[in-house]
């Protein structure tokens, strides 16, 4: 199943990756999730590893991802390594006038389940879709506050205001 | 061969049937197949989710790098909706990569075709040696102190704590070195109408000496209808499941270094029925929750 959402957002890819690429964000604006931790010494970047759960149904899934593409500003993407296969990524395009277009793509499956493998991909897709929607409201609300505080800072800085 | 033995298709047949399930109760670690379980979890959480709506609460609760004994109450007769559903659970939460194990009765082990699929998911016929097996082996083990005789109680009985005295849990934790974690479930006994454990019946038949059954219960349950024995199952209505989490508890830093086993089994099944008493409060209907 392979689920892929977007949103608008009035800031420039480079405030969108700054606020994607740290890692203490996600338990902000992540919907559904119950368990967001950093697995090892890197905590961002090419390779770096997260533990991931998020409430589908009757369960918490997820598991240990990796990231596989970090390409800055543009592209997030994640495989997994333990837990339930999926892959997902960020996609992050300037649109002009200080807009960006966030695109969160999520790709998932459950090899060898056979019918039940089929309904369940189908059946979670509604309340995956769902928790996207809402994922991507609250990241816009999260990344559009952070670029008006960063103008805020530098109408101040050009009004010879310190720093807050 | 023993020249003693007897012989012919009878006696071979015999031998047969004896050496198999001596085989399917003889546990070892190694059945348990995580791709087996990952491939089942699809069809466990359709179940979960839409037939039993269930909850599994605090699984944080259970330490992620150590070995525990997981004790819970247990419930719904032979079909034992909430282990499964607990199984579910723990396998997405940790990942089907850790191991985890679960004791169940040898009736059950030895069943030829669901006896395959528990030990594929890492369950063990019921003995303290497999128990302590898998916790030197670092897996966290899931037992019922209370049993058949828990499992089989009423279904008015379905919000009471019923380990029926048994407190070899608490040695095997303590030989083990290993916290307790309790896990606290409500809904198996609304899956069929559990009239009575029928621990006379099962005295009389004396089938506590020949099967380890200390109850031949009595219920009205899918598609039987009135159904003695429970030993074919029977299929579950659609019961809402709650299972709650419990933090661990150190028997040692609890209750000293030589702890009192009476002390620590009242601790243990009041904390567990303060939860039960709690989550019973938040249903509202039987069956629907």
């Amino acid at each position: 199943m392979r689920i892929n959402e977007s949103t608008l957002v009035a800031a420039p890819p480079e405030t969108v990756w700054s606020y994607l690429a740290d890692p203490e964000n996600y338990l902000h604006f992540m919907s559904g999730i119950t368990h967001w931790e950093v697995v090892g010494a890197k905590p961002n970047g090419l390779g770096a590893r997260y533990r991931i759960l998020v409430r589908v149904g009757a369960a918490e899934v997820g598991g240990l991802v990796e990231m596989v593409e970090w390409s800055e500003p543009f592209d997030i993407a994640w495989h997994s390594v333990t837990g339930v296969d999926h892959r997902g990524r960020w996609r992050i395009r300037e649109r002009g006038e200080g807009r960006s277009r966030i695109e969160f793509r999520l790709a998932y499956g459950f090899v060898g389940g056979g019918i039940a493998g089929l309904l369940t991909e189908l059946a979670a897709s509604f309340t995956v879709r769902r928790q996207m929607r809402r994922t991507l409201r609250q990241l816009k609300r999260q990344v559009e506050h952070e670029q008006r505080r960063l103008e805020a800072e530098l109408r101040r800085a050009s009004r010879g205001v310190p720093r807050a | 061969m023993y020249y003693d033995e007897p012989q012919g298709i009878a006696a071979n047949a015999v031998r047969y049937v004896r050496r198999r399930i001596s085989e399917r109760l003889t546990a070892r670690l190694e059945d348990r197949d995580p791709d087996y379980l990952r491939e089942a979890l699809p069809l466990l959480w359709l179940l979960s989710t839409f037939y039993f709506r269930a909850e599994v609460r605090d699984l944080g609760n259970v330490p992620a790098d150590r070995p525990v004994l997981l004790v819970g109450n247990h419930s719904g007769g032979n079909v034992i909706v909430d282990t499964f559903i607990f199984s579910l659970a723990f396998s997405t939460y940790f990942g089907v990569e850790r191991p985890f194990h679960q004791l169940a009765h040898n009736l059950a082990i030895a069943w030829p075709f669901a006896g395959g699929m528990l030990r594929k998911s890492g369950t063990m016929s019921a003995s303290h040696e497999h128990a302590e097996q898998a916790l030197e082996a670092g897996a966290p083990v899931l037992v019922y102190p209370g049993g058949d005789w828990e499992t089989h109680r009423p279904s008015w009985e379905g919000d009471k704590i019923d380990f029926a005295g048994r407190k070899g849990f608490i040695r095997l934790a303590l030989d083990a070195g290993v916290p307790i974690v309790p896990v606290v479930s409500i809904g198996g006994q609304e899956t069929a109408l559990f009239l009575s454990r029928g621990a006379g019946l099962a005295k009389a038949l004396r089938l506590d000496k020949l099967l380890r059954l200390k109850v031949l219960p009595v219920s009205l349950a899918l598609p039987w209808g009135l159904n003695v024995g429970d030993f074919a199952g029977h299929i579950p209505l659609p019961a809402k499941i709650t299972i709650e989490v419990l933090p661990p508890i150190d028997l040692e830093r609890e209750f000293g270094p030589d702890p009192d086993p009476d002390e620590v089994y009242d601790h243990i099944t009041a904390l567990m029925q303060e939860t039960l008493d709690g989550l019973a409060a938040e249903r509202r209907f039987p069956v629907i929750g």
